[in-house]
C-alpha cells in the first residue's frame, strides 16, 4: 500500500509543472492560437523565477516575476502572430528556441556569478515550499499523505486549473473567449474585440506557463539552478493539451497520468517487487514511458478525429491568424 | 461591420492587405529586417560589457579562418539544408508538417538498421544505395502517417507530426537501451558504430552529401515549378475546392507529397548517420533539432528551395560562429539560439509588411467623413 501512496504523491509532484503549463496553452488555444513556444515560456519563467527567488527570497515575487516573464514571453507571441499575423507554428518555435536560448545564457552568467558554481537557494526561501499538512484532510489514511501533504505550489496549479475551467465554461469573458477562438469572424461581427480578447487570454497563458517553468527551477533540482532544466516538459504539455481535450479540469487527471509515466521510469521496480502480478512493468523498458505520453496522444487525437466529436476538439481557428478584411 | 460607418468611431489608421511586392523590394524589407536585429542584438552583447562589431567580427571570421572551421560549417549546414528543402512541398500544400525531425530521424533508424544487420558480403556501393532507400522509406512511411490520418479522417496534422517526433526521438531510445545496445560498450548504452564499408563517401575533405544536397535544391525547384505534381501541389494549396474541381484526386497529391516530404528528411537522416559529423554511429542526438529549425528556414525563405540554401547558410554560420565566440569571450553558447530568436522575430514581423500596409488617414477626412456619410459604404 505504502508503495502505491508514495507512487501517486510523486506522479502529482511530477505532474504539477505539466498542469501549469496545460492550463495556459489551453486557455491560449481556447482564443485560436496554437502557441508552441510553450517550452521556451517555461524556460524564462523558470529563470527569472530562480533569479527572483535566488535573490529575494520571497516566494510571491519569485511567481510573481515568472509569471510577468511568461507575459513577457508570450507578448512577443502575441504581437507577432496576433498584430502583425505572422505563421503561429513558426513563432511559436522561434519563442521556444529564444526562450531556452534566454534560461540557459543567462543561467550560465549566474552560475559564473556564484562562488562554487552552483547558485542555490537559501534555506529561508526553500523552506517556503516544503510540504504542508493540510490540517484533518491530512490525517486521512493513506490519502492524506497522498493528496493532502503537498508543497503549496501543487495547490496553487490545482486551483489554477480549476478557476481556469470555471473562466471558461463559465464567465461571459470565457465565453467571448470560445467564441473567437471558434469563430472569430463571427465573434468580431457581433461586436467583440478580437485582438483585445486574443492578447489577454494569450498573456494571461503565457504567464502561466511561466510559472510551471518556475516549479521545475524550484523544485526539481534541489533547489540549485541547471541548465536545461525545463528539458522538453513544455512539449509534453502542448501534447497534455490534446490528452486533456481542452479542458482544465480533466487536465488535472491527465497531469496525474502524464506524471504517472514520469514516475514508473524509476519506480517501476518497486512495484513489481510489491505486487508479482505487475512484475511485467518492471521488465517495460524506460524509453517506452518516456514515449508513452506522445503515444498515447496521438492515439487520442486520431481516436477523436475518427469519432469527430465536437465537443473535446481543438478549438476551430486554432492555428489560423485572423484577419477582418480576409473572406 | 465598419464601426467607422456609424459614425461615432474612425480608427486613425487602418490595415489593407497589399499587392505583391516585387522581389527586390522583399528582399530590401528583409535586409531592414535582419539590421535591426543585429543591432538590436548589438545591444544585448554590448551590455554584457563586450564590443559587439568584434563580436560579429568573430562570428563571421569564425566560419572562414580555416580550411576546418569551413568543413564544420559544411557539416552544419546541410542536415538543416536537407530537412528544409524536405518540408518545402508540404508547406507549399498548406500541410503543416512539423515532423520533418521525426521523418529525419525514422530515416537513419531504418538506415541504421541496414547498415548494422544486413550481412556483411554486401559491398560498398550497394549497400550504400540499400541503406538510401532505408532511409527514404523510413521517412516516408512515418510521414505517411499523418496524412493517412489527415485525409481519411481530418486528423489535425500539426499535432500529430509533433507527436510523431517524439515517438521517433524515443525509439532511438529504445533500440539504444535494447535490442540495439552495443555489448562491446562496457554496459554503456550505446548503439554500435557502423563497420567502415557503411561510411559515407567523401570529396574534397568533406562527406558527399552536400552534393545531394545541391541536387535536391534543383530538383525541389525543377518539380514544383515545372511538373504536373508541383502545379497540383499549388492548386491543393491555394483551394482545396478549386482543385477537387479541377478533377485532381486531393487525398492522392496529399498523401504522394507528404510521402516525398518525409522520404527526403528521411534521406537527411541515413546520409547524417553515415556520415562522420555524428562518427558513423546512431545516437539520440542525431537529428538535434534540425527538423524544427528547417521549419523556420524554410518559412523565412518563402518556401523557395534556392532562398532556403541561402538562410540556412545564414543559420549555419550563426550557429557555428557563436560557438567560436563562445571560447574567445567566454560567453554560454545559448547566446546563438537568443540572437536567432531576436532576428527570426524580427524578420517574421517584417514579413507582415510584404503582405499587409498601414494606410493613415488624416485628421481632415476623418471629421468630413463621419460628417457626410453616416451609414456609409463599407470599405
Amino acid at each position: 500500500m505504502n508503495t502505491i501512496v508514495n507512487f501517486l504523491f510523486a506522479a502529482i509532484k511530477a505532474g504539477t509543472p505539466l498542469l501549469f503549463g496545460t492550463t495556459g496553452e489551453i486557455i491560449t488555444e481556447k482564443a485560436g492560437n496554437l502557441n508552441l513556444g510553450v517550452e521556451g515560456l517555461m524556460y524564462m519563467g523558470a529563470f527569472v523565477g530562480f533569479l527572483v527567488g535566488f535573490y529575494t527570497e520571497s516566494l510571491l515575487l519569485s511567481l510573481l516575476a515568472a509569471f510577468g516573464a511568461g507575459v513577457l514571453g508570450s507578448l512577443i507571441y502575441a504581437f507577432l502572430t496576433v498584430t502583425l499575423k505572422a505563421n503561429q507554428n513558426v513563432t511559436g518555435l522561434t519563442l521556444t528556441i529564444f526562450g531556452t536560448g534566454f534560461a540557459n545564457f543567462f543561467g550560465e552568467m549566474l552560475i559564473a556569478a556564484t562562488k562554487g558554481g552552483a547558485p542555490k537557494l537559501s534555506a529561508k526561501f526553500s523552506a517556503k515550499l516544503a510540504e504542508i499538512q493540510i490540517p484533518l484532510l491530512s490525517d486521512i489514511p493513506y490519502l492524506g499523505r497522498a493528496l493532502f501533504s503537498h508543497n503549496i505550489l501543487v495547490y496553487l496549479a490545482i486551483i489554477i486549473a480549476i478557476l481556469s475551467w470555471a473562466y471558461i465554461k463559465f464567465t461571459r469573458a470565457g465565453l467571448y473567449l470560445r467564441a473567437t477562438g471558434e469563430n472569430p469572424a463571427a465573434a468580431d461581427a457581433s461586436g467583440l474585440n478580437v485582438t483585445l480578447i486574443k492578447y489577454v487570454n494569450i498573456l494571461l497563458g503565457g504567464g502561466i506557463c511561466g510559472i510551471g517553468g518556475a516549479y521545475i527551477s524550484l523544485l526539481n533540482g534541489n533547489g540549485v539552478w541547471n541548465n536545461g532544466c525545463v528539458n522538453g516538459q513544455g512539449w509534453i504539455a502542448v501534447a497534455l493539451v490534446i490528452f486533456a481535450s481542452w479542458s482544465p479540469a480533466k487536465a488535472i487527471l491527465g497531469s496525474l497520468v502524464f506524471g504517472a509515466f514520469t514516475i514508473f521510469q524509476v519506480r517501476a521496480g518497486d512495484f513489481a517487487a510489491e505486487f508479482p502480478a505487475l512484475s511485467f512493468l518492471s521488465s517495460i523498458p524506460n524509453a517506452i514511458y518516456v514515449m508513452l505520453p506522445f503515444l498515447v496522444t496521438a492515439v487520442v487525437l486520431i481516436i477523436t478525429s475518427i469519432t469527430r466529436k465536437r465537443e473535446g476538439a481543438q478549438p476551430a481557428s486554432c492555428g489560423v491568424n485572423y484577419y477582418r478584411e480576409e473572406r | 461591420m465598419n464601426k467607422a460607418a456609424t459614425g461615432t468611431h474612425m480608427p486613425r489608421f487602418h490595415i489593407v492587405k497589399r499587392v505583391e511586392m516585387t522581389r527586390g523590394e522583399i528582399f530590401i524589407l528583409n535586409l531592414y529586417a535582419v539590421l535591426i536585429a543585429i543591432v538590436a542584438g548589438g545591444i544585448l552583447i554590448a551590455c554584457m560589457g563586450i564590443n559587439p562589431v568584434s563580436f560579429y567580427g568573430t562570428v563571421i571570421v569564425g566560419c572562414f579562418r580555416s580550411a576546418l572551421s569551413v568543413k564544420s560549417l559544411i557539416r552544419i549546414v546541410i542536415p538543416l539544408l536537407i530537412a528544409s528543402i524536405a518540408v518545402i512541398p508540404a508547406f507549399r500544400m498548406k500541410f503543416w508538417n512539423i515532423g520533418g525531425e521525426g521523418q529525419f530521424i525514422m530515416g537513419a533508424v531504418f538506415a541504421s538498421y541496414v547498415a548494422l544487420f544486413f550481412p556483411e558480403g554486401i559491398p560498398h556501393l550497394p549497400l550504400m544505395l540499400l541503406m538510401a532507400i532505408a532511409g527514404i522509406i523510413g521517412g516516408g512511411i512515418w510521414a505517411l502517417i499523418p496524412a493517412f490520418f489527415k485525409c481519411k479522417f481530418g486528423t489535425n496534422e500539426t499535432l500529430l507530426t509533433l507527436m510523431l517526433n517524439y515517438i521517433a526521438l524515443y525509439i532511438i531510445q529504445y533500440l539504444r537501451d535494447g535490442p540495439w545496445r552495443d555489448p562491446a560498450a562496457g554496459g554503456f548504452p550505446k548503439i554500435a558504430k557502423f563497420p567502415e564499408r557503411a561510411w559515407l563517401d567523401q570529396l574534397f575533405g568533406v562527406d558527399i552529401s552536400w552534393i545531394v544536397a545541391v541536387l535536391l535544391v534543383i530538383f525541389m525547384t525543377i518539380y514544383l515549378k515545372r511538373t504536373k505534381h508541383g502545379y497540383e501541389i499549388a492548386v491543393v494549396g491555394d483551394s482545396v475546392n478549386t482543385a477537387r474541381y479541377a478533377g485532381m484526386n486531393v487525398n492522392a497529391v496529399i498523401m504522394r507529397t507528404m510521402f516525398l516530404s518525409g522520404a527526403i528528411a528521411g534521406l537527411g537522416g541515413m546520409l547524417q548517420v553515415s556520415g562522420e559529423a555524428t562518427t558513423h554511429t546512431l545516437s539520440m542526438g542525431i537529428a538535434g533539432g534540425v527538423g524544427f529549425t528547417a521549419i523556420i528556414v524554410v518559412w523565412l525563405a518563402n518556401l523557395s528551395p534556392i532562398t532556403t540554401v541561402a538562410v540556412a547558410t545564414l543559420i549555419g554560420m550563426l550557429d557555428k560562429g557563436c560557438g567560436v565566440a563562445e571560447s574567445t569571450y567566454g560567453l554560454s553558447s545559448a547566446v546563438s539560439d537568443i540572437l536567432q530568436g531576436i532576428i527570426l522575430f524580427t524578420v517574421l514581423g517584417a514579413m507582415f509588411f510584404t503582405n499587409y500596409k498601414i494606410v493613415f488617414r488624416s485628421k481632415q477626412s476623418i471629421k468630413s467623413h463621419t460628417a457626410a456619410a453616416p451609414g456609409g459604404e463599407n470599405k
